[in-house]
């Protein structure tokens, strides 16, 4: 916790300065293709030793923004910046060396033909440099730390049930003792008894090896369990920013806050929240002008429609939303 | 007052596989008057989604099913023809499944799918249909209702079409409507909308609503009762409430514990487990099935199969016996397993 309030190295460990991914999309048989700008303009910073929580809905740009800072997609503009160089003087297997990807699926992420321990062993053999006749060892260190029995070198995926799975592309991203690893929807395919698991497992490993992850999940009770931070993207766009407490007490952003009351927690009595939503969906293909958000806001105001909120700082964060402009709060144009 | 719409009564469900017989439901009893919302939770393998399907007879061909009772408003089920069951399909109760996009027909327009199940049960005129069709859409939420009539399903959002989806199992107005896990492939905020959704239709309607999920926050916020299952059998049941707040077996107290709830949990810290796996279902089992997980566990627990009994009230039934000790502790505490 602590690492994360005052961080000793004050670079970034990774960082997206006005990243925009944009993809041309087939819209039927003798229609133009069409841009989908998947990330619109969106800049992020982790520093070492925090768990940035990245939530949203899907097809709001997680997972493209996500597969930028891996170094798995060249952003069509701005720049990704790994501990303060640019990720393409940086190349693929350097920022494999630093960081490592944990996906949702443990069934299609893990090749069904190659054994557990070839598995968690090919990082190692990919980035090359140590003595091959440590490799084995080295693997079944890690499976022990992630709660595999080594015994299970020799089997295959198929064999395992969805936690096993899961801790063994665990143990594959760390073999090669990465500063960092993006886990996206690590547990969204898990029962809720092996998804605690999962989540114990990564506060240990994260708290004993020194990790910093970026933890992208559309579950805002795990996000609250595992962030320091948070960011909340909507379209393309990171839309609000804050400490963990801070975000969860007191959202700034109206899609924030209907996020937060979308929450079902286990309170008998409670009732299913109204989000005052409406029916309209988040469609990436037809960005609404002005505010993103804007058709769906229970708060919209007249200048929401046609002008876009520029980032506005609050206590260490920021939010786009005209509601919190101080021109507005005055009762002034924006 | 409460009028009594589905009784199900010693539910078995057995599929045969190369290893024997998988007892996939193994007795479940359970039922559901008029305006009630039954959720059946449990994690994958629990026999849940066979157990509507059983009621439904939509199981695989090779399943077999027996009941000591299977009653919809009074009548038997297990008597009931295949052809007389598919007037009672859609027509008395309907199902809502997981994802809308593989139980949507997508060559058929969402005017042509809506409007099959009035013509198909109630001989009602073409017009009346796509009246009742438009009036539903709007009901759920569903902007422009008419000129939707005409879209086919992949033109939706997966948020409406689980609208489109919930608007066909109203048509004919049933009387009980088994929802299997309508959220779990929707956005959070959908989710809860749709929740909304169900609960005011099931009340406007007075409908029985059994829902089926793996979550346990959508079960404290809209069921009447609860019916937990575990390994094909259900291991504790009764109104939300005492559920939640004095949980009398202890793999609902092991669910309950293994959830990270914002404001409760403390930020990091561990989260509760339940170590071990589902035991195997094929074949016959001997004693409580949590058994080897359980950190209550005794040597009497692996003896004799336990059955269902009453706890601290007569609605909340629990399969343990040691349920009273279990339930006199605070809602959040598991204890540590014994090695």
């Amino acid at each position: 916790m602590s690492l994360a309030t005052s961080p000793t190295d004050p670079t970034p460990l990774l960082e997206a300065r006005n990243v925009t991914r944009t993809f041309r999309v087939s819209s039927g048989l003798f229609r133009a293709r069409r841009r989908l700008t998947a990330v619109d303009g969106v800049s992020l910073s982790v520093r070492a030793g925090e768990v940035l929580g990245l939530v949203g809905e899907s097809g709001c740009g997680k997972t493209t923004l996500s597969r930028m800072l891996l170094g798995l997609l060249a952003p069509s503009s701005g720049e990704i910046r790994i501990v303060g160089q640019p990720a393409e003087a940086l190349g693929r297997r350097r920022i494999a060396e630093l960081i490592q990807p944990v996906f949702q699926d443990p069934y299609s992420s893990l090749n069904p033909r190659k054994s557990i321990g070839s598995i968690i062993g090919l990082p190692l053999r990919v980035q090359g440099g140590t003595d091959p006749s440590t490799w084995r060892k080295r693997v079944e260190a890690m499976m022990e730390r992630v709660g595999l029995a080594r015994s299970l070198y020799d089997n295959y995926p198929s064999q395992l049930s969805g936690g096993q799975r899961q801790r063994v592309a665990i143990a594959r991203a760390l073999i090669n003792e990465p500063r960092m690893v993006v886990c996206d929807e690590p547990t969204s395919a898990l029962d809720v008894s092996v998804q605690s698991q999962i989540l114990n497992l990564l506060q240990d490993l994260r708290r004993d090896l020194g990790l910093t992850y970026l933890l992208i999940s559309h579950n805002l009770a795990v996000v609250e369990h595992m962030a320091t931070r948070v960011a909340v993207m909507y379209l393309g766009r990171i839309v609000e920013e804050a400490e963990t407490d801070l975000f969860y007490r007191a959202p700034k952003h109206p899609y924030g806050a209907a996020l937060l009351a979308s929450v079902l927690t286990p309170e008998p009595g409670r009732g299913v929240p109204d989000t005052q939503l409406g029916a309209a969906y988040p469609d990436p293909l037809a960005v609404p002008t002005g505010c993103r958000f804007h058709p769906r806001c229970a708060r919209v105001m007249p200048q929401c429609a046609t002008i876009a909120p520029k980032p506005i700082l609050v206590e260490e964060g920021f939010v786009e939303c005209h509601l919190h402009d101080p021109r507005t709060q005055q009762g002034l144009p924006a | 007052m409460s009028e009594r719409i589905l009784t199900v009564e010693d539910l078995r469900v057995a599929l045969p596989v190369p290893a024997g017989t998988l007892n996939a439901v193994q007795g479940v009893t359970f039922h559901i008057n008029r305006g009630e919302t039954l959720c059946i939770v449990g994690e994958s393998g629990c026999g849940k989604t066979l157990t509507a399907l059983a009621i439904m007879d939509l199981l695989p061909t090779r399943a077999r099913r027996t009941a000591a009772k299977l009653e919809l408003e009074g009548r038997d089920l297990t008597q009931t023809t295949e052809r007389a069951m598919a007037d009672v399909r859609g027509n008395r109760m309907a199902m809502i499944f997981q994802e809308p996009m593989t139980s949507l027909n997508p060559a058929y327009t969402i005017g042509n799918q809506l409007e099959e199940a009035l013509l198909r049960h109630r001989r009602a005129s073409r017009s009346e249909a796509r009246e009742r069709a438009v009036y539903l859409l709007n009901r759920v939420g569903i902007p422009s209702a008419a000129s939707r009539l005409r879209q086919y399903p992949h033109q939706l959002s997966g948020g409406l079409r689980q609208r489109v989806m919930i608007a066909m199992a109203l048509m004919c107005s049933p009387s009980l409507i088994l929802a299997d896990e309508p959220t779990t492939a929707l956005d959070v905020t959908i989710q809860a909308q749709i929740l909304h959704l169900l609960a005011e239709l099931q009340r406007e309607f007075a409908m029985g609503l059994v829902l089926i999920t793996h979550d346990l926050g959508i079960v404290a916020r809209i069921a009447t009762r609860v019916v937990v299952m575990y390994a094909g059998e259900v291991v504790e049941a009764g109104s939300a409430a005492a559920v939640f707040s004095a949980p009398a077996h202890p793999y609902t107290r092991g669910l309950i514990a293994c959830i990270p709830v914002p404001g409760r949990t403390r930020r990091g810290a561990h989260l509760g487990t339940i170590p071990g796996l589902v035991p195997s279902l094929v074949g016959a089992m001997r004693g409580c099935h949590f058994a080897g997980r359980c950190p209550f566990a005794v040597d009497a627990c692996r003896e004799a199969a336990v059955p269902l009994e009453a706890g601290a009230d007569a609605d909340h039934i629990v399969r343990c016996i040691r349920h009273a000790e279990v339930a006199s502790l605070p809602p959040q505490r598991v204890p540590e397993v014994a090695p």
